[in-house]
């Protein structure tokens, strides 16, 4: 086989391999991995929540290099190499300091071994999202409304090579040549069939979801900004998975108003806090809109605490949870307050009469990195109020 | 690449093949294969064609192919050292790109045929990882890929740690040591203090492990760690055995793209090429050999430029103003050879490595030339930054040669393998002054001790004292020695 000169040239169609692909899919999910857990604070930052869709988040992420026995990075002589003429004293790079965007240089300075990890507005909601779920969801309403969920179920023409249905080419390619008359087969484009999938919907439950501010004097800057994030990320998440929830906004000082989502997110702060007005509303719209045998009802409430007539609101919360699904409430603790670990006052009251009662879930915020904790609260399976 | 393009291609190849040959070269056979750019990223990053699968290779095949993507590094060519050797060129290259390559490929192959490190690397290296391979994804069916990846993820983080000098030597195990009469209980002279034989009167035991200290922690740890199964140690012995095939590799890099370097530009001069072809290979062979970054150096023209000195100088050319001259014992100047340039640079390929090859060829003269330096990070006004030390050449050739001490890598030893009677293992790394790096060794630590199964203590030095890291397998805890 090997003539004069021992060479052989060849050239074969390698469109079908793609071996790299599974461990590349396997170091994607160790990514993602990794920055699940520090969700808390990824999505706490202010750019990513005034990002549009489809912008690009680079995310540093580290250690996902194999540990080795190495020698300290940052310590020792080098050895480099320049144009001409260096001498000694010539600076010919810069360490990055910790944490700062390192950009395209990440990765080829000693010693840094950042790997940036580059998602999506939308693939970092899903990640978000992935373990969010509406509690304790029943079946109610004549209305059913949508949840799109996706199944592989089905072949197509086209389609992303790592999804190939290599049996179903296969026989393609053996019934087209075997029309054609030819003997052998070679796989044509046009043989190759992917696995591929429907859009399935799925019955859905109706659901309505109170979300509740105190935009009263004593909110400051920082609970402000929690209550926004709270919500902004509440917001995506039930228009990614549950498209068709409604909401209804309210906000609260001595009166409560319903708003629609803009004046909601923009409403700035003035006067006292009476709390009971804002579930008061609530229970008066339900009552005239959300029948709660047709609806699946879930109010929260995001206040700092200091309210005029918390007893009224325990009794209000109380007849709220007769008919709802899930009651959520968050106070927002700055600095000041953060060093304890009480509720303020209308928390406090709270938490005496619902300590025990699933159905309310109590959570308190101090830092910007608690948003995600709060969220991942109120949205996850509650089996113990299922079982009620 | 059209069929017609292929065509001329392979007579140029041919071409190349019989000019090589005529200039004493030795190469094994090769199979040139044109492939897209995933396929050569994807030998790349994995090292060999079907290599088994981890992440790590996923995420370098990710980088590497988002570099080309974006236009900033591609790979144009890659060799397998096999016998015939496998080559993958970039079906997408221009034609000359390709003659070049093929010419430097032949270049590579004559050095795996005939350079001496290569001697003992298995010449079906190809087919045995794909047989490892297939072991490995026997045991994720059987085991769980979980429990594969996790004990893969041990072994890669201390696949250096081997011997590679293992193929030519046979170590001693336990059982040797039996039969050793312990050496000179009694003093046999007054003078056994300065002797130094004193220390040789203690008892040594006889079941004591390793025998000796042992550099190969994998092969240490396949043999001796008492709780694996039958797959794990499989396991280990297929990583050592692919590190012992990319060891030579690692430690010729230099030279070997020096050689094949200097290979392609004389076989791509002595062919005819046409004016706008000679001027594009002319461009593309110096993109090739162009500095580095600041911060490292470029291997094919450190290589090839100190390839091209010795030959100059074998040749009996004029010495550079800078060189110094060499002389004999009576410091009369050393005749210098005449036209056996090409012969010189023929043995130079075949007998060293790149740490032989820096230490007898870097000349001052070079290290002016090539603009070498050696730089630290240091703080200037708060900032940390990267400043140029030195230029003084032997200073600059001894801390590369520093560097490439053991690969690079902190040279550690197995010390007792049942420390303190406990089963536990004490390492010891060999310090010669440059300290470890404190999270990555004790996150290996940790690593070492889920393979080991007991405690694991390394031995260091640290600020000037002695420092001893013991992990039990969850926390690592450092104590002075």
């Amino acid at each position: 086989m090997w003539q004069n000169p021992p060479f052989i040239l060849s050239q074969d169609p390698w469109d079908l391999h793609h071996r790299a692909e599974r461990d590349r899919q396997r170091h994607n999910e160790k990514v993602k991995e990794v920055i699940k857990q520090n969700l808390g604070e990824i999505i706490s930052q202010q750019d990513i929540i005034t990002a549009h869709d489809g912008k690009i988040v680079k995310i540093p992420v580290r250690g996902l290099e194999l540990p080795r026995i190495r020698f300290d990075p940052n310590q020792g002589k080098r050895v480099g190499q320049g144009p001409g003429g260096s001498q000694p004293g010539d600076i010919i790079g810069r360490q990055p300091g910790e944490g700062q965007g390192t950009g395209k240089q990440a990765g080829t300075e000693p010693g840094v071994d950042f790997y940036e990890a580059e998602f999506t507005i939308e693939e970092l909601m899903a990640l978000v999202f992935e373990d969010l779920h509406l509690p304790n969801l029943q079946e109610k309403g004549r209305k059913q409304v949508m949840a799109d969920t996706t199944q592989f179920n089905t072949i197509a023409r086209k389609g992303p090579l790592s999804n190939i249905d290599r049996k179903r080419t296969l026989l393609e390619a053996y019934k087209r040549s075997a029309k054609e008359g030819k003997p052998g087969f070679k796989i044509h484009a046009d043989d190759r069939r992917f696995r591929s999938w429907e859009v399935v919907p799925e019955p859905q439950r109706n659901a309505v979801i109170f979300a509740m501010r105190d935009v009263s004097g004593s909110m400051g800057e920082f609970e402000a900004y929690i209550c926004r994030s709270f919500y902004f990320w509440m917001l995506r998440f039930l228009r990614t998975k549950y498209t068709n929830t409604e909401i209804v906004f309210i906000t609260c000082h001595t009166i409560a108003k319903e708003v629609d989502e803009q004046e909601f997110f923009a409403a700035g702060d003035s006067g006292g806090t009476k709390l009971s007005e804002a579930y008061k509303l609530a229970l008066d719209i339900i009552d005239k809109r959300y029948s709660p045998r047709e609806w699946n009802i879930y109010p929260f409430l995001f206040s700092d605490g200091y309210n005029w007539g918390d007893h009224e609101v325990v009794q209000l919360v109380e007849q709220m949870a007769s008919i709802s699904n899930l009651i959520g409430y968050g106070e927002i603790a700055d600095e000041l307050w953060g060093h304890t670990d009480a509720f303020a006052p209308l928390g406090q009251a709270l938490y005496e009469r619902f300590a025990n009662d699933p159905r309310v879930v109590l959570v308190r915020i101090t830092n910007k990195e608690d948003v995600w904790p709060a969220l991942k609260r109120f949205f996850s399976k509650h089996p113990e109020v299922e079982q009620l | 690449m059209t069929a017609q393009e292929r065509a001329e291609l392979e007579q140029f190849i041919e071409q190349a093949w019989e000019t090589a040959i005529a200039m004493g070269l030795d190469p094994f056979p090769v199979h040139f294969e044109l492939v897209p750019a995933h396929v050569i990223y994807e030998v790349g990053s994995y090292g060999l064609p079907a290599r088994f699968s981890h992440w790590t290779f996923g995420r370098d095949y990710h980088r590497q192919k988002t570099l080309y993507e974006y236009n900033i590094a591609r790979i144009y060519e890659l060799v397998i050292n096999t016998d015939p050797a496998q080559a993958f060129l970039l079906e997408n290259n221009s034609l000359l790109a390709n003659k070049m390559v093929a010419a430097h490929v032949i270049g590579h192959s004559d050095f795996f045929k005939n350079n001496t490190y290569f001697a003992h690397t298995d010449r079906r290296m190809v087919e045995r990882a794909r047989l490892h391979a297939d072991r490995i994804r026997q045991y994720e069916m059987e085991y769980g890929p979980q429990r594969v990846e996790q004990f893969l993820d041990a072994v890669l983080s201390i696949e250096e740690h081997i011997d590679p000098v293992e193929p030519t030597y046979r170590r001693l195990k336990p059982e040797d040591y039996r039969h050793q009469k312990p050496a000179l209980t009694r003093p046999t002279s007054e003078f056994d203090d300065l002797l130094g034989r004193v220390e040789a009167s203690e008892p040594t035991s006889a079941r004591r492990i390793p025998p000796e200290p042992e550099k190969d922690l994998l092969l240490f740890l396949r043999d001796y760690a008492r709780d694996l199964e039958d797959w794990q140690r499989d396991i280990i012995g297929i990583v050592r055995e692919e590190m012992l095939y990319f060891l030579p590799q690692i430690r010729t890099k230099i030279m070997n793209e020096g050689w094949a370097s200097l290979v392609h530009e004389r076989i791509l001069e002595s062919l005819p090429l046409t004016p706008t072809e000679h001027l594009e290979f002319r461009r593309m062979h110096s993109s090739v050999l162009s500095p580095g970054s600041r911060m490292s150096i470029n291997p094919y023209y450190v290589g090839y430029q100190i390839l091209r000195d010795i030959e100059r100088r074998w040749n009996g050319e004029p010495p550079d103003e800078d060189e110094q001259v060499e002389s004999d014992w009576l410091e009369r100047p050393k005749p210098r050879p005449q036209g056996e340039g090409w012969q010189k640079l023929l043995e130079v390929r075949e007998m060293e490595c790149d740490v032989t090859f820096l230490r007898k060829y870097l000349t001052e003269g070079l290290v002016k030339r090539l603009d070498l330096y050696t730089y630290k990070l240091e703080e200037v006004n708060g900032d940390l930054v990267w400043r140029i030390q030195e230029t003084d050449w032997e200073k600059v050739r001894d801390a590369l040669l520093e560097s490439m001490t053991n690969f690079g890598v902190p040279v550690v030893t197995v010390e007792d393998g049942d420390y303190e009677r406990r089963g536990e293992l004490y390492l010891k790394h060999h310090y010669d002054g440059k300290p470890l790096d404190i999270e990555y060794t004790t996150r290996t630590l940790r690593n070492i001790a889920a393979i080991w199964g007991r405690p694991v203590h390394l031995e260091t030095v640290a600020d000037g004292a002695r420092l001893i890291f013991t992990c039990d397998g969850q926390q690592v805890k450092q104590r002075k020695a």
